[in-house]
């Protein structure tokens, strides 16, 4: 599936510039007219096939080896996230040294990718996590509801990059997207991924309030052209949050923009995923959307604390040859 | 004019549903006369992992309900097989080929156990704690709390009843129950949990499975979210290797020797089996803020 707006050769060279990237898939410039042009250019999803291939694919039975394998993948995917105005520096800590060693009992569990917390968190969890490879990703730009002026959300942005987070995720001004403000919300994502500096930007398209999957398609060729280095469903405090049939249409986006321009990107569905199941459902949607070469903790991870202790126990059953409980491993 | 009998398919219980096996697998129920009853679900693994979970979350409900309403919801479950006589009835005579008087005699006995362990639950505090005497200026108080989820292999003497007298015990305790039925009457015990899910005990209080126990109890044998195993319906040859299991999460076991006459009056060996007891040390008069006045 390509977009049918008028489009380039593919850039040749795969490390493409950034700045690029919109003269690249053809896009005429950032004004409101011309992401217009091209957004609502982009094919429409076919709603009940997406959903159908989705459910199609998330009944396949993956066994033995890779099983293990994909249990090993999911854990070191995850995003450890704690995003509560209760969150003390106790539990922030707690959480990390979970995210360093998720099973103390069983040797040889992966790390997870990163652990995800508030900004005035990000110092706590920098100390704890020094030198162990795990990162820190800090949501900002006035999350989760993200209704806030330019310049707190870059306040808030530099507030978790000086504390020292290697990853930023943001929010989307949804209400400026859903009335056709493509413009602002392109604005806003440039500006916070020059705040970024070296950190990563990850693109909250918060999906349960964009209603379509159309909107969906837009918000991620959006998100992704004006510079987000991952796109990433939901907030987690909005419901529905990540559903399999969104994801798919997100990663139809990054492949597609991988074909058009050699330029890879990253998603992250975040809220939802609950069991070991769900998460190699996700997995196979991945091989199957955006290729194999997705299939690495650079280039996908789950937003989920309740997962992992599913994947730990399911991680169990496979060694030790029986069923575990939830009492067996840490609450956080 | 004639018409299509409408064939049932007998499924799982679990969590308050009625789901399929996750495996998808059936076996055929036969009657004595060897024509086609009934598909039953032929329960897995992980339909007994299922079950488990579900035992889990609906455990912290039924041990938090009050002695005096979980007394109440058994009675419903009494009210409720009761109305459903004629249907078991019949199906314990097709199943076992047995006269009807016998199968009504069977079914009548299973009502009277269900109220029989519906009267217990608020008397179980005060038959098997209390407060003790001990030679100290304090007290001692002992109260039975429920072990927790139990897994129970039900014996296939009868239907119904070893069935009834296996499950209701667990309940009345306050534990949760995943049930494995006798492989021969699957139809009998689906009904059953029929009429638990019409009686107000709450989703995942008792999850059953139909099957080959042979197959699902050293799983749940050796599960460590199972706190409690039954092993009544278990031939005595299979029963070391499960005990042994149990013992590496440290489980209760109940295995009595030999087979029980469900027919005869209960006794409390199987209430007992999965409680445990509490005991809180009361310190009082020892020390005092005013030497000699009481505290």
């Amino acid at each position: 599936m390509t977009p049918s707006s008028p489009v380039a050769a593919p850039v040749a060279d795969a490390a493409a510039d950034a700045a690029e990237l919109p003269a690249a898939v053809g896009l005429g410039g950032t004004d409101n007219a011309s992401l217009r042009v091209f957004l609502e250019g982009l094919p429409a999803v076919d709603p009940v096939g997406v959903e159908a291939r989705a459910a199609q694919l998330a009944t396949r039975s993956i066994k033995k080896d890779t099983k293990r394998a994909l249990i090993d993948l999911a854990i070191s995917m995850v995003d450890l996230t704690t995003l509560e105005g209760a969150d003390t520096p106790g539990k922030v800590r707690n959480l990390c040294r979970k995210a360093v060693q998720p099973d103390r009992e069983v040797p040889g569990t992966p790390s997870t990718a990163a652990v995800c917390v508030y900004p005035d968190m990000v110092a706590v969890a920098a100390e704890a996590v020094a030198g162990t490879g795990v990162k820190v990703a800090s949501v900002a730009t006035a999350f989760p509801a993200g209704r806030s002026s330019l310049e707190v959300k870059l306040a808030d942005t530099r507030l978790a990059v000086e504390a020292g987070a290697d990853e930023v995720d943001m929010v989307i001004d949804r209400g400026a997207f859903l009335a056709g403000d493509y413009a602002t919300v392109f604005g806003q994502v440039e500006a916070v991924k020059a705040a970024c500096g070296d950190a990563r930007l990850k693109v909250i398209l918060e999906t349960g309030e964009l209603a379509t999957y159309d909107h969906v398609r837009r918000a991620s060729w959006l998100a992704l052209l004006a510079g987000g280095d991952f796109i990433k469903t939901s907030t987690g405090k909005i419901a529905p949050a990540a559903t399999l049939p969104v994801t798919h249409v997100m990663l139809q986006a990054v492949r597609d923009l991988f074909d058009l321009t050699g330029v890879q990107r990253a998603v992250k569905p975040a809220g939802g995923i609950r069991t070991t199941k769900d998460a190699i459902a996700y997995l196979v949607a991945v091989h199957e959307v955006a290729g194999p070469q997705w299939l690495d903790p650079h280039w996908f991870r789950f937003g989920a604390s309740g997962v992992v202790n599913d994947l730990l126990l399911q991680r169990r059953t496979q060694t030790q040859g029986h069923y575990s409980g939830p009492r067996y491993v840490s609450v956080d | 004019m004639a018409r299509l009998t409408v064939a049932k398919t007998y499924k799982l219980y679990l969590g308050g549903a009625f789901p399929r096996s996750e495996s998808g697998r059936t076996y055929q129920v036969h009657d004595t006369k060897g024509s086609l009853m009934a598909n039953a679900a032929l329960a897995s693994r992980k339909d007994a992992r299922n079950a488990v979970v579900a035992a889990r979350s609906g455990l912290a409900t039924w041990a938090g309900a009050t002695p005096y309403n979980r007394g109440q919801v058994l009675y419903r479950v009494a009210e409720m097989l009761e109305a459903r006589r004629a249907d078991v009835v019949e199906l314990v005579v097709q199943s076992r080929g047995v006269k009807v008087a016998e199968a009504r005699a069977e079914v009548d006995a299973a009502v009277d156990r269900v109220v029989h362990y519906a009267g217990w639950t608020d008397k179980l505090s005060a038959v098997f704690g209390g407060a003790n005497a001990v030679s100290g200026p304090y007290f001692s108080y002992s109260a039975p709390e429920p072990t927790g989820v139990v897994a129970v292999a039900a014996s296939s003497a009868s239907p119904l009843l070893p069935l009834v007298s296996a499950v209701l015990p667990v309940l009345a305790g306050g534990n949760t129950a995943v049930v494995v039925a006798s492989q021969a009457d699957p139809t009998v015990a689906v009904t059953f949990a029929e009429v638990l899910a019409t009686s107000d005990v709450p989703a995942g209080v008792v999850n059953l499975l139909t099957g080959d126990q042979a197959e699902i109890m050293p799983w749940l044998a050796s599960h460590g979210d199972v706190n409690g195993l039954d092993l009544t319906g278990v031939p005595a040859d299979q029963r070391v290797a499960l005990e042994r299991a149990a013992a590496d999460t440290v489980k209760r076991v109940h295995s009595p020797r030999r087979e029980p006459d469900f027919t005869a009056a209960p006794g409390t060996a199987r209430l007992r089996a999965f409680l445990e007891t509490k005991t809180v040390w009361h310190p009082v008069g020892g020390i005092s803020l005013a030497s000699g006045s009481a505290y």
